[in-house]
């Protein structure tokens, strides 16, 4: 390849592997900075809410957690896709490293979404089409892990995975319309790319920054876990071999967030 | 084609009678489960006949589930799974025509026997023609959902719980659905609605469910 860039020499897990590393410190470096100065921004500079007092700016961990969770289930779907199609290795490895974070954020919407409504809707719980619909689509990451972990066999796991996943997302806008005709209390999204957003500048630049923060931790984490897997499932080639015995013969060093 | 599809299905209905009581511990299931709730709930009549038409969709979800893993295990452990991966029949063609003799086995005599059932929970009897229509109709899709995961479970190790964790959430819409339509028509709505986006998974599931069963049959084989 002389002309332009060769996007496949890194569908290898050998040499993704240290742009892995790499990618992981530098986006563990910018999660923090934007969750430092997210919270910052909720906690300290965004008005408080004329109805629901301070209670509300648990939305600013509460909805990036929620995007998150949606966005990260549809990537992990289109890794798993391409690992169908294009029959690569590190696809698969992709999506199931994506998975526990999907799941991680997943859960915490949940979490903070019942912390938020017992102060507002005054109960911990109701049966409205969103909460179902987040509460089902954990149970979907569940499966997925539940599956890949029974198989033993990597490839099978990654394939049938992958055939899961993908019925999971035609699925999932089903699920989602159908909870939705069933019972809704949820209020509106405040946000929509059709008109101007119903809340302050500041509570909206502090949601942004709290996603970026999500998002830029999302790729650390996965990036991580897919140095693992690359790891645990290459551990017979040469390169794996020799970077595992690196790391025996040198204890100080932080192997986690270093390249080769 | 179509002869082999004919053969399939009469081959797997066939297995089925001879191995009768297999298809009765479904049924019986889908009765003592139901017959659970108002010994759980209470037996006062107003509540029973608010819940008759979820706790029937509910039982039928279970039921359902607890027979996916006989659509492709049998044929899976005296290999004759192998030789229908390696026939001419397109292997879609053929996961529906198993999925449909399945559903005439353990899907049909629920639908049968729900209405009976539903009269135990005080249902009314104008609205049972529309209860068992939603089961009717959501039954084989529930088949056909089923049939991917239990083709992706093929031969693992705790196959049982891992299919349900599968399968269940995929269930809900029809959960939903089928429910809601008997509840809509106890309200005086008809349940139309509800009953024609049933046909509309059916529809959607008949026609998508058998290929992707068929792309997870051939990576459990590999």
């Amino acid at each position: 390849m002389s002309n332009g860039f060769n996007w496949f020499k890194y569908s290898s897990p050998q040499t993704f592997f240290p742009i892995a590393g790499k990618l992981a410190a530098v986006f563990a470096v910018a999660a923090a900075i934007a969750c430092a100065a997210g919270l910052y921004i909720g906690f300290f500079v965004a008005p408080t809410d004329a109805q629901q007092g301070d209670a509300y700016r648990i939305i600013f961990i509460h909805v990036p957690a929620a995007w998150m969770s949606m966005f990260l289930y549809m990537v992990m779907a289109f890794w798993a896709g391409m690992g169908l199609m294009f029959n690569t290795r590190l696809s698969g490895m992709m999506a199931s490293a994506i998975a526990p974070t999907g799941a991680l954020f997943t859960f915490l919407a949940l979490w903070t979404g019942s912390l938020w409504g017992k102060p507002t809707w005054g109960t911990w719980w109701v049966w409205d089409a969103r909460l179902t619909s987040e509460l089902i689509l954990l149970f979907l990451y569940f499966g997925f892990m539940a599956l890949q972990a029974a198989i033993d066999d990597s490839r099978r796991a990654d394939k049938a995975g992958a055939v899961l996943a993908l019925v999971g997302v035609v699925n999932v806008p089903i699920i989602y319309f159908s909870v939705k005709w069933w019972n809704t209390l949820h209020q509106g999204a405040s946000i929509n790319f059709t008109k101007a957003p119903t809340m302050a500048a500041t509570m909206f630049t502090g949601m942004v920054v709290m996603a970026l923060g999500f998002w830029f931790y999302s790729i650390a984490a996965a990036m991580l876990r897919a140095r693992c897997i690359m790891l645990e499932r290459e551990h017979a080639t040469e390169w794996a071999a020799e970077y595992v015995k690196g790391l025996a013969g040198n204890h100080q060093g932080r192997p986690g967030l270093k390249g080769v | 084609m179509t002869a082999a599809i004919r053969c399939m299905i009469r081959r797997d209905l066939l297995l089925a009678v001879r191995r009768s009581s297999d298809v009765f511990t479904v049924l019986l299931f889908f009765v003592i489960v139901v017959s659970l709730f108002p010994l759980g709930i209470g037996p006062d009549p107003a509540l029973l006949r608010t819940i008759a038409p979820g706790a029937i969709c509910v039982a039928a979800l279970l039921a359902s589930m607890l027979a996916l893993q006989r659509i492709f295990a049998a044929d899976h452990a005296d290999g004759t799974l192998e030789q229908m991966l390696l026939g001419a029949t397109p292997l879609g063609m053929t996961v529906a025509a198993k999925v449909l003799a399945h559903w005439l086995v353990t899907g049909l005599p629920l639908v049968l026997i729900a209405p009976v059932l539903a009269l135990q929970f005080d249902f009314p009897q104008e609205l049972l023609g529309v209860l068992t229509l939603s089961l009717a109709l959501g039954t084989p899709v529930l088949g056909l959902i089923g049939a991917i995961g239990a083709a992706l479970t093929l031969g693992l190790r705790g196959g049982g719980a891992l299919l349900s964790l599968l399968v269940l959430p995929l269930y809900i819409p029809v959960l939903i659905i089928g429910a809601g339509s008997a509840e809509a028509a106890a309200a005086g709505l008809g349940g139309h609605a509800q009953l024609l986006l049933l046909g509309a998974f059916l529809v959607a599931a008949a026609a998508f469910a058998p290929w992707a069963a068929a792309v997870a049959l051939r990576i459990s084989m590999e």
